[in-house]
């Protein structure tokens, strides 16, 4: 499989990073390097094969439930680049 | 590690065809309309599904909110139990499949209120499978409404627009909230049936104690898929309808959506699959998204978490700890109290009605407890706008009330000033008629008298009654005036056709 | 009083333990050390001297009063990875800006129980992502070693390796997702363990990859790598995925010798073209282990060559979405666009390095609809088959000895311009990340330029106590003392 430059900017849309024209094939060459190295994947007979997700051999510990955390609102934007009254300002977004 | 689930992917069929009273006429013939739904319930729990803070609704901005939740680096999930058990529970009411692996995936998409770039959900192995929840439908009839899953998944934070014309202001309390998402099957064939779903759904989670069902608060929404056919035809094109959050809303939305589906088919047009708003101030549906602009979720297991395991002792567990559910209760009410599947319906519906009507009836007529609440009860808190909760009439004050009725102390006429003067006083029936004299005259000789007292004042009406038997009923009337209401109706009656000389 | 910065680990905590030096003078030492070498290494982002003096004077005052910790007045060097309240982390990324977090990662707040300093952050690829420390928003870092000749320290923790190389700290914490502990440790000529995924709680670290990351030290030699070791890991209830595991005394491992442990020598690490004193390192590693009385055994671990694919399509998948949170809404630096959704993409734009750039894409590609289960699906079923083979080579084993990497240090700029020849240089780590197993790395000769070598023990999970054992002898067979 290999992309082209349309895949290059549909995939960076869904990233949501804007990628500048001339870059857009230097991209294209890197991406399909990399596709192209990771095809011999292929080879590899996984049949019956389960999917490994994780390396640890343990169930999902579990918490109950507590109130323990929160009530921080200062800590929690202080690191914001715009905040108002506890609020975090963002961009006008309407969906 | 063995993946024992099924993976279980979402799917749109529908088999069951709508009965004729529910198809919608066309230019072009009869429609059908086709639902499907999918209810998000906040799980009623004191703490968030991955992180320890307060999952409580309101507060300030952002103070329900942990490094977790606002999606600091560096933070890691960690999942509550009691949600868990909750969604286990829900599924439980559902009658549905329980199952014992389960695993969180990463839905990936941009937005302000989504911290941490992805919500986590269960979208491949979800905690329970299918189930079933009865329903009313549109003729009275109970229908099944199949199950296809429910999913446990992080809620978003909130984004408020109207609070600068130029910036969306970002308040995360309810990021990170426990939700079920509840996904019917495309059982549902009417409006009223979509409204109905969603009631018969929130009265089982509030029996199941498992959501609140505010909706007020956001703590049930609704996602409508409807879609239309002909009568047993081919599917149409869905469209999806975002975030409806009231009975009325839902029925209101499939009617409209359904309409404008029929309007566009038959103009010769094509649906667009899309996902929809409903405006509730216009009551229709508008475009929201198309399919072009439909999110790459780009899914994959969260590999914060490892794959949730329960064990048939954890479900067993919280089986025996399972109320009576709503359409197990609906049918006891009908045997053993002999009400009609309507007022059982209704009773049921709400956890707090049937258990007042159980406490009321205990050692009397259950009908008549019945038609006292939801007649002269549920009237007088309609009409002046008090929530049931905060009735002033206790459910052993009203079964006291009926007690009366029952063993003749007061007869029904005068039972409704004492119900009036119950509301009033918040006093039981018995203190009420003793200390008001309304007690029932049950003295013949007295009835008799006033009788006759009547008899000699009217001697023209006597004559008139002997001609024409209906009027007794006038008779009856005067006698219960002038005894003050408190005659026996069927003593008076009983004399008055002795001494009137009618059959 | 002889340079204090020249002391191992265990020596300083010997020293002040004897009330030789206190934690201050320690302290001061390395501050001054920095403020000198620092400008030529730039292996420090951020150094905290009025924080560290603070953090020695508390220390020495507990010591007054008897309370010594493990690490008591032990000053560190932090990767910029871990979170630290109040100071600057920054992942060595534009996109994090100047952000100070509210909270300290459970790593560092392990170090800081035991009374450890913190002296500073350091230098590291941007995102943990590079293995020459290129890619960091704050520049290249330099090798101590043949410093005019500007070798790469390796990376990602490039900036742990050099300042532990160049005496700039005591240890230092560094993380490792596909070799980034063990190929710097390499490079410099230091000890760097990568533990058991899970012996670490990954809280407060900055995720990467989540089911590959694993924190660890790098330090001057076994010893002190074990004791630091010791400190950092256990059990967090805060990570779903920490294991909970009894932490042992790793130390008291390194003198207990290999005899009769079985060493696993695996065929397909003997990749054509890797340089010859490479082999003749690997060979030398084996005859010291032979001598101590270890069996050596030949496995066949026959998905190697397929573990760095798998890491590439895994790792970046993983990337894609841990990185989607620095958006600029909530910290970091925001680049105001026209819309919302042109301030993301300026933001990610202006934030983002080319190689994380470069992953991020990759990483969304994968996962696309579509592209799942050719890439991503097939990538895990392919990583259960590289556990396999462990699984199957510790039947006959007990640990694993291989090179480290396939060369020593490089010129900085080399490999820039290739990333697949770049990520060839974890070829010998990776597959240790993607089975979840223990590897350490330590130096056992030179090469013919003179440079560092490093050799790699891999244990079975759970078990770095055979690997502080099997490092340990080769420590001591050979007796590497070359400094930068």
């Amino acid at each position: 499989m290999s992309v082209n430059e349309k895949d290059v900017r549909k995939i960076a849309k869904l990233a949501r990073f804007a990628i500048a024209d001339e870059k857009v094939p230097v991209m294209v060459d890197e991406l399909n390097g990399i596709l192209n190295w990771i095809e011999m994947l292929g080879e590899v007979n996984v049949d019956g094969v389960e999917p490994m997700t994780s390396v640890v051999a343990k169930d999902l510990p579990m918490r109950e439930d507590e109130i323990n955390d929160g009530f921080i609102q200062e800590q929690i934007v202080k690191n914001a680049p715009k905040s108002s009254h506890g609020f975090f300002i963002v961009p006008k977004s309407v969906e | 590690m063995s993946i024992a689930a099924e993976a279980s992917e979402p799917v749109f069929t529908a088999f069951k065809t709508a009965r004729p009273d529910q198809w919608v006429k066309g230019v072009t013939g009869d429609w059908e309309i086709i639902v499907g739904m999918e209810v998000h319930a906040q799980v009623a729990a004191k703490a968030k599904l991955f992180s320890g803070a307060s999952a409580a609704y309101g507060g300030e901005p952002n103070s329900h909110v942990s490094f977790v939740d606002a999606g600091m680096p560096g933070m890691l999930p960690v999942i509550n139990k009691y949600c868990v058990e909750q969604a286990v529970r829900t599924g439980l009411g559902l009658g549905a499949k329980i199952n014992l692996w389960s695993r969180f995936d990463r839905k990936n998409y941009f937005y302000p209120d989504l911290p941490q770039g992805y919500q986590i959900s269960q979208y491949l192995y979800p905690i329970v499978g299918q189930g079933v929840l009865e329903i009313e439908s549109d003729d009275k009839s109970t229908i099944e409404v199949g199950i296809e899953r429910i999913h446990l998944e992080q809620d978003a934070g909130k984004s408020v627009h109207d609070l600068d014309p130029n910036a969306t202001y970002v308040d995360l309390n309810r990021s990170g909230c426990a939700l079920m998402e509840i996904v019917s099957k495309p059982d549902i064939r009417s409006p009223e049936e979509a409204a109905n779903y969603f009631k018969a759904l929130r009265s089982l989670v509030r029996y199941l104690g498992t959501c609140d069902g505010n909706m007020d608060e956001g703590s049930m929404r609704a996602d409508v898929n409807v879609s239309v056919r002909k009568p047993g035809g081919e599917l149409g094109t869905r469209c999806e309808i975002k975030n409806v959050n009231s009975t009325k809303f839902v029925a209101m939305a499939v009617a409209y959506e359904a309409r404008r589906q029929i309007e566009i088919l038959e103009d010769g047009g094509t649906i667009d699959q899309e996902t929809r708003l409903f405006d509730v101030k216009t009551g229709q549906t508008r475009t929201m998204r198309s399919k072009e602009d439909a999110h790459d979720y780009r899914y994959f297991p969260d590999p914060d978490l490892l794959p949730l395991v329960i064990t048939q002792e954890f479900v067993d567990g919280i089986k025996a700890t399972l109320p009576e559910l709503p359409s197990d209760k609906r049918k006891r009410f009908i045997a053993d109290y002999g009400l009609s599947a309507y007022d059982a319906g209704v009773l049921v519906a709400d956890k707090e009605f049937s258990d007042y009507f159980e406490e009321a009836a205990k050692g009397t007529d259950a009908k008549m407890v019945n038609s006292w609440m939801t007649v002269e009860l549920f009237g007088y808190l309609n009409k002046n706008g008090i929530e049931f909760t905060a009735s002033p009439v206790s459910a052993q004050n009203l079964g006291g009330l009926v007690k009366l009725i029952q063993d003749g102390t007061i007869n029904g006429k005068i039972a409704k000033d004492v119900f009036a003067k119950m509301i009033e006083s918040g006093d039981d029936a018995s203190t009420i008629v003793e200390r008001d004299g309304l007690k029932q005259t049950t003295d013949t000789g007295a009835i008799e008298a006033a009788i006759d007292a009547l008899m000699a004042q009217s001697p023209e009406k006597v004559d008139e009654a002997r001609e024409k038997p209906k009027m007794l009923g006038w008779w009856v009337g005067q006698v219960m005036k002038s005894t003050g209401g408190k005659a026996n109706p069927a003593i008076v009656n009983d004399i008055l056709k002795r001494k009137l000389g009618i059959e | 009083m002889s340079d204090l910065t020249k002391l191992s680990l265990k020596a300083a905590l010997d020293g002040m333990n004897k009330g030789d030096f206190t934690s201050l003078e320690l302290t001061n030492a390395f501050l001054d050390k920095i403020d000198a070498q620092n400008p030529k290494l730039n292996a420090y982002t951020l150094v905290t001297h009025d924080h560290a003096r603070e953090m020695a004077k508390a220390s020495d005052a507990r010591r007054a009063k008897g309370q010594v910790g493990a690490l008591e007045g032990a000053p560190l060097g932090i990767k910029d990875l871990f979170a630290t309240k109040g100071f600057r982390t920054a992942a060595c990324s534009k996109i994090l800006g100047e952000f100070k977090p509210e909270y300290e990662s459970t790593v560092t707040s392990q170090l800081w129980r035991d009374g450890a300093i913190m002296l500073g952050k350091l230098n590291m690829d941007e995102f943990a992502m590079g293995s020459s420390n290129e890619t960091s928003a704050f520049g290249n870092v330099i090798n101590p070693w043949q410093i005019e000749k500007k070798l790469t320290p390796g990376g990602s923790s490039g900036g742990s390796a050099s300042s532990v190389a160049a005496d700039l700290c005591l240890g230092a914490t560094a993380t490792d997702t596909g070799g980034s502990i063990r190929q710097p440790a390499a490079f410099t000529g230091t000890v760097g363990i990568k533990p058991t995924y899970g012996r670490c709680s990954r809280w407060g670290i900055v995720a990467f990859a989540s089911s590959l990351d694993q924190a660890g030290p790098i330090t001057k030699n076994v010893e002190d790598c074990a004791i630091m070791l010791k400190s950092m890991c256990g059990y967090d209830a805060k990570d779903s995925t920490s294991l909970e595991a009894n932490v042992p005394d790793f130390a008291s491992f390194i003198n207990k010798g290999v005899k009769g442990l079985k060493i696993g020598v695996p065929k397909e690490y003997r990749m054509d073209g890797m340089p010859e004193e490479i082999n003749q390192l690997w060979e030398n590693g084996i005859e010291w282990l032979k001598a101590e009385g270890a069996e050596i055994v030949n496995i066949s671990l026959p998905h190697t060559k397929y573990a760095l694919p798998t890491y590439y399509i895994v790792a970046p998948a993983e990337a894609s979405s841990n990185l989607a949170r620095y958006d600029g809404m909530r910290f970091g630096a925001r680049v105001d666009g026209n819309d919302l959704n042109d301030t993301y993409e300026k933001t990610r734009a202006a934030g983002f390095g080319q190689e994380v750039q470069r992953r991020i894409l990759i990483g969304t590609y994968v996962l696309s609809a579509g592209y799942y289960d050719a890439y991503y699906l097939k990538a895990q079923k392919v990583r259960a088959r590289i556990l396999q083979d462990f699984t199957d080579a510790f039947k006959v084993c007990d640990a694993i000895l291989t090179p480290t990497a396939p060369s020593a240090a490089f010129p900085l700029g080399q490999k820039q311009d290739d990333p697949i020849q770049m990520y060839l240089n974890d070829v010998f780590t990776v597959t240790t990340n993607l089975a979840g197993l223990p590897g350490l790395s330590l130096p056992a000769g030179l090469s013919k330029d003179g440079l560092p070598l490093g050799l790699q023990i891999i244990g079975r999970a759970l078990d770095e106590e055979t690997i502080f054992s099997v490092a340990g002898t080769i420590e001591a067979a050979a007796n590497f003392t070359a400094k930068p």
